[in-house]
């Protein structure tokens, strides 16, 4: 699905929720998974990628979103750097561990704050938040955001 | 050395094909200002990650070499980043960290890289290639020697303290993105 987007450079950091997206993407011939230690560093690889012409994606989870604010709001936004986030949600309806509770409440908020935008994937159609995210990262130039809660992509 | 004389070298020793990514703050400022270039991706915030942004840069253009100017804060920062770039090793990327043992932009307040041996840690982390200079000629030499030997890492000790008149940086992000874009265009 996100090939078919055209997104043919990856990085990240891993989240069980975002298992089998990374197991797939690092099995793919024509994207390149980068492991990064920290999510804003996959923000700072990513950003260089783009900039070299490539169509990134970094995948997260919701507990790294306070990382990558600050490599949101001073480089991919000001200097228009379009990346797709695909962050996952746990925390989800205040159904997880406690340290997910509070950044449940607020991930979709956080991003929308800062000007990102958040398309949550639903079981329906998990396509149309990633169309909506990649048609608001052309209208914009910068970062959208495609939200996965668990058990929605096997 | 000054941190501007070290700029200099620097500048004077790149290739026209060469991408430079240069660290927030007066490493920026300067670099601006002695060697103002459209290749040069002039950080304007994100402390820390130009060398992730040199990391991204290097594996998806292999055939240019990419020149990351860093600080010491900010390879303190975010250190994670020696550790992926020595996991990758992409042959054309080098890593110049001008070192004064401080946070020069905002006031000189000292860091770590006082005790920490910077060099030490990107040799630990997979730099093939980690030298440690502290004068205009020995940094002359290690840039001389980096070509064929993979990803290096050189740190400059410089002393703190800025050049006089020095500039701010006067393009706007969006037009250091579009000058930097022509420059990996024209190849």
């Amino acid at each position: 699905m996100l090939e078919r987007h055209g997104f043919n450079f990856a990085t990240g950091v891993p989240c069980s929720i975002l298992r089998d997206i990374i197991l797939c993407l690092s099995a793919r011939d024509r994207i390149r998974y980068v492991p990064a230690t920290r999510e804003d560093e996959a923000m700072g690889i990513a950003a260089g990628a783009c900039l070299a012409g490539k169509k990134p994606v970094v995948l997260m989870q919701n507990s790294g979103l306070g990382s990558v604010i600050n490599p949101l709001a001073s480089l991919a936004i000001p200097y228009r750097i379009p990346v797709l986030l695909v962050v996952s949600w746990r925390g989800y309806q205040g159904k997880d561990a406690p340290e997910h509770l509070i950044m449940g409440q607020v991930t979709t908020r956080l991003l929308e704050d800062i000007g990102v935008q958040a398309h949550v994937i639903e079981r329906e159609d998990p396509e149309a938040a990633v169309s909506s995210a990649a048609r608001a990262m052309e209208g914009t130039g910068i970062p959208a955001a495609a939200i996965l809660r668990r058990g929605i992509i096997e | 050395m000054k941190r501007y004389s070290a700029l200099e070298v620097i500048a004077r020793s790149l290739g026209d094909s060469d991408l430079v990514v240069s660290s927030t703050g007066m490493i920026s400022r300067e670099l601006f200002t002695v060697a103002d270039s459209e290749r040069n991706f002039y950080m304007i915030g994100s402390m820390g990650l130009a060398s992730s942004i040199g990391l991204g840069l290097a594996l998806s253009l292999p055939e240019r070499r990419i020149v990351v100017i860093d600080g010491d804060g900010a390879v303190l920062m975010n250190m994670g980043s020696l550790a992926t770039i020595g996991h990758f090793a992409p042959p054309n990327l080098l890593h110049v960290v001008l070192d004064n043992e401080a946070h020069d932009s905002t006031g000189g307040q000292g860091t770590a890289s006082s005790t920490a041996r910077l060099e030490a840690v990107a040799r630990a982390a997979g730099y093939p290639f980690s030298r440690r200079v502290a004068s205009e000629d020995d940094l002359r030499h290690a840039l001389d020697e980096t070509p064929g030997k993979g990803t290096a890492f050189i740190l400059a000790r410089v002393e703190k303290g800025a050049m006089e008149d020095v500039g701010r940086v006067t393009h706007s992000p969006e037009e250091i993105k579009a000058r930097f874009l022509t420059a990996v265009a024209r190849a």
